[in-house]
């Protein structure tokens, strides 16, 4: 009996050990968490009837047209539009379309307002790109059939709301013309367009609503200029800001006569200096002007005069008007006081009482508010009560009622700029983790759920109760580091300034801070988030000391503006230190090279190609320069399209307390710029670990791996072929691409591909590149391989050099050594348009890769990489068979399980990012884009460890069963025995 | 392990056949009336003093009649070669002479690449044995484009000058052309740079210089042959038909426990009997159990 149980468990761990590599229904989750955001919120409307009371529909800076839950802030329905696909305005007509107008003003799109479907699109013929306005006219008796009007450049469309025709088209100006402001009188088929022509000229037009004609027109020039905002404060009158922004100018228009007024700024606000900026708002007769330290809100009161109602200090923001009934309005003041913001509501005929009046409690890492909407729903007492949706400086949404905060969405995590990881503290005995550990009962309950499950006992209840059990494994989102290597946090920076961590195992956030340095302030006018590196990874104190991450930001966009560091601890976030630099920051390179306190050391090169040594300290300072003669790098100038290398030279005396080294410059490459033009570059990964420098190929024979840090690829296209897929014919599109040297600046390998153009991408591992490019020729998208071998190594084959320790492979290389290398490549067709390309990295190399590939799709498709073998051939010899390799085909294979984001989309995927695991087998994989997915994959299987659902209960069972029939057995023939021998 | 070897000599002497024959082929095509000089690809040292002029303009186009004459549609072009020694500027080195072959279609070639260089001064000697000291750069550029050469930017590239140093200073030359671009070269020591680069003087202070001219190669199409791998289908099945494993590779994960459930199977049946017939016998006769009671 026992060899039969024992049989039994052999047989059952042979089948569990052939599961396929797919992923089953019931794993889903596991592993993997996928977030959906949906950006920077832009607009916000507002839904007044019926159902679509509890929606609110937004517009983001993503590019992501949603529809949310009001109650939840969950998203009912989202569209991504894409990079290029920009929103200008969203609105809703009919009461059931959103409708969208995007791409400078040129697509008109209209979505179902319930469930997201799009129920036409139109195509707009649009001279260029311009400001462009949409005009829904409000108060039309639905069932008639509702013009939409569309303002772009300088023509005026008018589409049929019910499906998208164009009714009318008219052309009102050829010169830059730029309309303002588009408002329609109550109960009249007039439209009244305010815009200004070139700078300086103001123009009104009359336009019949149902027929687009013209009825007047009338334009009158302003010889101080306009800067191109105006604010329409009543029927016949608008506000402009003059040219120079310090002159409020009110143009009144009334009958087709224009006048205009101008009113200096100091003379209604004394304390007024520097520029002033009109808030777009539809109040009647009020407008809002935001200088430099408040908002004030004017009443105008006819064309010359205007009248201070009230200075809000900064930092507040507010709302546009809503409009309760036809002769009242509302609106909501939000204005900050340390960490509280108070919520005002006022009616725009009463102005000195506030009908509403909150103070919320406001987290501090969210910064200062940035957009309101306001909105209004019936109270229980019949009364007009009011909610505000919040846009803040970190790109949260957030959904105030009542003086609370109803609930919030961290969409800054749409615009995720860089991420890294970060190892979490080691388990420590005496701190308690009780509040993710469960009673043993728990467990032992748990652990019984699932015998059942096993044993196909359990209840449908049970089922599901396993199910949840499995998602939520109490074990993979413990604050502590598993042996495994599975739980980390991933430390992303968003493009807000704002650094988030976030847990391996559900994707929650675990901290977040906003940093001050990359926020708006008078030394920094616009700060911009680069990339975020670990700064310091304690392995000596790991017990004591956290771990550090650095983030690198800059003040502006251009390459000499002064850059921006700030260290974060990685367990709390709280900021270590942040410095805004004297130079500027052009490349941050983290060298291999760690102080005495475990700090990375990281060289900064500026723009005037000095580089900078960081941490400023005397004892990294002299950790660098014994490594200095060996420390090269390179930048590359795409504009000017010629690749250099440098090294570091120290010019006369080291002044110890800056730390500045002069480049010499080594190398260059030029291409010519009549023939190519650079469009990428990409190199290996500074952490990689290559495993094995050799490859046995069939017939016992060895092939050296070239493997050097150093490889640089670069690809370059016919610039005729630069732009996009079709803009160039195949006999003028060419793509080079290119193995650098980075030290000596050699060039290892050089191929044209004739008829190829880009987009380009690549990704370099080990000693091989793959790349992804488009074939004019064949029509199709290519992904070509290059694998680099060495051949000065080629005589190490010889086992009695090996034996007699004649062998150059302990022999340190050199860079400068003529390279004995031998290439060889291939390309393969290959369906999809990628977005993304990245290789699974692992702990220690021996796992075999596969690439990452970020279809167009939003999805993330897993590739072996000996698909992209270079010795692939048609008929492989039978030793090659054994080796692995697969026949030869024209395209690679897509098979729909390898998909690793499963039945998932990253929309808008911009990134993927690869950390290896503790585990050799396993690669955690975390991709970003409009949306986060994280899981983790094992490219061989996971042949070094038992799978997540392997059941121990079902071992100790069976152990136990086998053992009480050990006793049993063992008892009878005792008994037996007996028997016999009193026989 | 002796087949190895063996294999892996004829292998590198294969490669190295094929490294003197692709020479060999780039040599081939040599037209010029001077032939014997270019017994090795690239120049020779440059030991005649006449060749070198210093105050030489560092580029120029001139039109070889000599060399004209060889074939209507090419002419030859120079350029030069400049060093630098550490810090200072860049001071001319040698020149490079060259073809420019003219293609119907319209595209220029760089072909036969030959270089003189001029010998070092006592000046450069001793610079350069500054640089060896110092374990410093040696940098040496050429014009980006050889026919437009002011005004455009240099080609670099450089070498720690502990790496050049062997009998004489033997140095290596790759160019990396397109058309009449001079898209890189790569500079540096003809063999392999040891590291920690020792500091030793040559015998003989002047180059020995090996060029090689590069184009870029063109990538193979990719493969397109869907109807070939129809057609073969068949063909491919019978070809490359694997050898047929014997049974016991291919099926001994459920041999081993079919055998075990036999086994398992067979004492049972084994005991069972007995069993049976000790049940029995222990009522009905005493013969068996006599048996036992005899062991």
């Amino acid at each position: 009996m026992a060899i039969r149980a024992c049989l039994g468990l052999m047989i059952l761990l042979v089948f569990s050990s052939t599961i396929s590599t797919a992923l089953f229904e019931d794993q889903v989750g596991l592993a993997d968490w996928h977030q959906k955001y949906i950006g920077k919120v832009k607009h916000a409307i507002f839904h007044t009837q019926k159902t679509g009371r509890k929606r609110v529909v937004v517009s983001t800076e993503e590019n992501v047209v949603a529809s949310l839950d009001l109650r939840t802030g969950d998203i009912f329905w989202r569209h991504v539009l894409g990079k290029i696909d920009r929103i200008d305005q969203v609105d809703i007509t009919l009461g059931k379309y959103v409708v969208t107008l995007s791409s400078g003003g040129s697509i008109l799109r209209a979505w179902n307002l319930p469930d997201g479907q799009m129920i036409w699109e139109s195509i707009l013929q649009v001279s260029a790109p311009s400001k462009s306005l949409l005009h829904v006219p409000a108060n039309m008796n639905v069932g008639k059939d509702n013009l939409i009007l569309v303002f772009g450049g300088s023509s005026i469309h008018a589409l049929s709301s019910t499906d998208g025709q164009i009714v009318w088209r008219k052309e009102l100006s050829t010169n830059s013309l730029e309309i303002q402001q588009v408002f329609q009188p109550h109960d009249s088929d007039i439209i009244y367009a305010l815009g200004f022509i070139g700078s300086s000229e103001f123009v009104a037009y009359y336009v019949n609503y149902k027929t687009g004609e013209v009825l007047q027109q009338s334009k009158a020039s302003f010889k101080s200029g306009f800067c191109g905002e105006a604010s329409l404060a009543s029927d016949d009158v608008v506000v402009a800001l003059d040219a120079s922004r310090t002159y409020l100018v009110s143009i009144s228009f009334r009958n087709g006569v224009i006048n205009f007024q101008q009113i200096y700024i100091r003379d209604l606000i004394p304390e007024f200096s520097g520029k002033a900026t009109l808030l777009p708002s539809k109040y009647n007769g009020i407008l809002a002007v935001d200088i430099a330290s408040s908002i004030v809100l004017l009443r105008v009161k006819g064309v010359n005069e205007l009248e201070i109602i009230e200075k809000i200090n900064y930092p507040s923001a507010i709302s546009d008007a809503l409009p309760l009934s036809k002769e009242q309005q509302a609106f909501a003041i939000l204005q900050h006081d340390e960490s509280r913001i108070h919520f005002k509501v006022k009616f725009d005929t009463d102005l000195t009482n506030e009908v509403l009046k909150e103070t919320i409690q406001m987290d501090g890492q969210r910064g200062n508010i940035e957009k309101v909407f306001i909105n209004n729903y019936m109270r229980t007492d019949r009364t007009h009560g009011f909610r505000v949706l919040v846009v803040m400086e970190d790109h949260s949404l957030l959904l105030v009622q009542q003086g609370e905060i109803v609930w919030s969405r961290e969409d800054g995590l749409a615009s995720i700029v860089d991420s890294t990881t970060s190892e979490l503290p080691v388990e420590k005995e005496g701190v308690s983790v009780a509040e993710v550990e469960h009673s043993l009962f728990e467990w032992l309950k748990g652990h019984f759920l699932k015998l059942k499950g096993t044993l196909m006992l359990a209840s449908p209840d049970e089922v599901a109760a396993i199910q949840a059990i499995r998602l939520k494994s109490f074990e993979k989102n413990k604050m502590t580091r598993d042996h495994n290597g599975f739980r980390k946090l991933i430390i992303v920076l968003t493009r807000a300034g704002k650094v988030l961590a976030l847990h391996t195992g559900d994707g929650r956030v675990v901290w977040s801070v906003l940093l001050p340095v990359l926020r708006k302030s008078e030394t920094c006018g616009n700060p911009f988030a680069l990339n975020v590196y670990q700064w310091q990874v304690p392995h000596h104190h790991a017990m004591h000391e956290n771990p550090s991450v650095l983030v690198v930001g800059r003040c502006g966009h251009n390459f000499d503006a002064p850059g921006i560091f700030s260290i974060v601890d990685a367990y709390n976030g709280k900021v270590h230190n942040s410095l805004v630099l004297e130079h500027s920051v052009r490349h941050i390179m983290p060298l291999p090279l760690t102080d005495s306190t475990e700090q990375n050391l990281h060289i900064v090169i500026d723009d005037n190609l000095h580089a900078h040594l960081y941490p400023k300290t005397s004892d990294s300072v002299k950790i660098f320069l014994d490594e200095m003669p060996n420390i090269y790098w390179y930048s590359v100038e795409v504009g000017k399209n010629i690749i250099k290398g440098y090294s570091l030279e120290i010019k006369g005396e080291l002044d110890m307390a800056e730390n500045v080294f002069q480049p010499k410059e080594l190398w260059s490459i030029v291409f010519p710029s009549e023939s190519e033009t650079i469009a990428l570059t990409a190199t290996r990964k500074m952490n990689e670990i290559v495993h094995t420098q050799a490859k046995i190929v069939a017939d016992q024979d060895v092939m050296y791996k070239y493997i050097s840090t150093n490889i640089l690829f670069v690809a370059t296209v016919a610039p005729k072929a630069s732009g996009e897929i079709g803009s160039a014919t195949p006999e003028e599109a060419w793509l080079y691409a290119y193995l650098i040297d980075t030290v000596s600046g050699r060039i290892l390998h050089r191929v044209s591909h004739q008829g190829a153009q880009g987009p380009i991408h690549a990704v370099v591992s080990e000693n091989w590149v793959v790349y992804h490019y488009f074939n004019l020729r064949a029509h199709r998208h290519e992904m070509s391989v290059i694998e680099i071998y060495d051949q000065s190594r080629e005589d190490n084959k010889d086992v009695w050099k090996l034996v007699l320790g004649k062998h150059n492979l302990t022999a340190p290389i050199s860079s400068y050594s003529k390279p004995e290398v031998t290439v060889k490549s291939q390309s393969y067709f290959f369906t999809h348009s990628v977005k993304s390309l990245a290789v699974t990295v692992t702990a220690k190399g021996i796992t075999s890769k596969q690439l990452l590939i970020g279809t167009i799709g939003d999805q993330v498709l897993a590739l072996d990489k000996r698909f992209l073998d270079p010795r692939r051939s048609v008929n492989p010899t039978q030793s090659e068979k054994e080796e692995g390799i697969i026949p030869l085909t024209d395209s690679l294979p897509i098979v729909p399980q390898s998909y690793v984001t499963h039945a998932l989309q990253v929309e808008g995927l911009r990134g993927i990012v690869t950390t290896p695991a503790k585990l050799e087998s396993t690669t955690l994989v975390f991709s970003y884009g409009v949306d986060l997915f994280f899981t983790r994959i094992a490219p061989s299987r996971t042949y070094d460890s038992l799978t997540e659902d392997f059941s121990y209960a079902l071992l100790l069972l069976t152990i136990v069963a086998l053992v009480a029939a050990l006793l049993v057995t063992w008892a009878l023939s005792e008994k037996k025995e007996l028997r016999e021998k009193w026989r | 392990m002796g087949s190895s070897r063996g294999r892996s000599l004829v292998l590198f002497t294969l490669s190295t056949l094929l490294l003197v024959s692709i020479a060999g082929g780039f040599q081939s095509d040599e037209l010029l009336q001077d032939d014997e000089e270019f017994g090795l690809e690239g120049g020779r040292p440059a030991a005649d003093p006449a060749l070198s002029t210093p105050t030489r303009p560092p580029i120029r186009r001139r039109p070889d009649p000599d060399l004209l004459s060889g074939s209507p549609d090419s002419k030859s072009v120079q350029f030069s070669l400049e060093h630098q020694f550490g810090g200072s500027g860049f001071f001319p080195a040698g020149t490079f002479t060259a073809r420019l072959k003219s293609w119907s279609h319209g595209g220029q070639t760089l072909t036969k690449l030959r270089f003189s260089r001029n010998a070092l001064t006592e000046e450069e000697k001793g610079a350069f044995e500054r640089l060896l000291k110092e374990d410093g750069y040696y940098t040496i550029r050429v014009p980006s484009n050889v026919l437009t050469a002011p005004g455009r930017d240099f080609v670099v590239s450089s070498v720690r000058a502990r790496c050049i140093p062997r009998e004489s200073l033997d140095e290596h030359f790759i160019i990396h052309t397109d058309g009449v671009n001079i898209v890189a070269v790569n500079y540096g020591s003809a063999g392999a740079c040891q590291y920690p680069r020792m500091l030793k003087y040559p015998a003989k202070w002047s180059f020995t210089s090996f060029t090689v001219l590069k184009n870029s190669e063109q990538a193979p199409r990719t493969p397109t042959f869907a109807e070939e791998l129809l057609a073969g289908e068949d063909g491919l099945g019978e070809g490359v038909k694997p050898p047929e494993k014997s049974f016991w590779a291919k099926y001994w994960m459920y041999l081993i426990p079919l055998v075990f459930i036999v086994l398992n199977a067979m004492t049972q049946a084994m005991n069972m009997p007995e069993e049976q017939t000790a049940g029995q016998s222990t009522q009905a006769q005493r013969a068996p159990s006599t048996t036992v009671r005899r062991r």
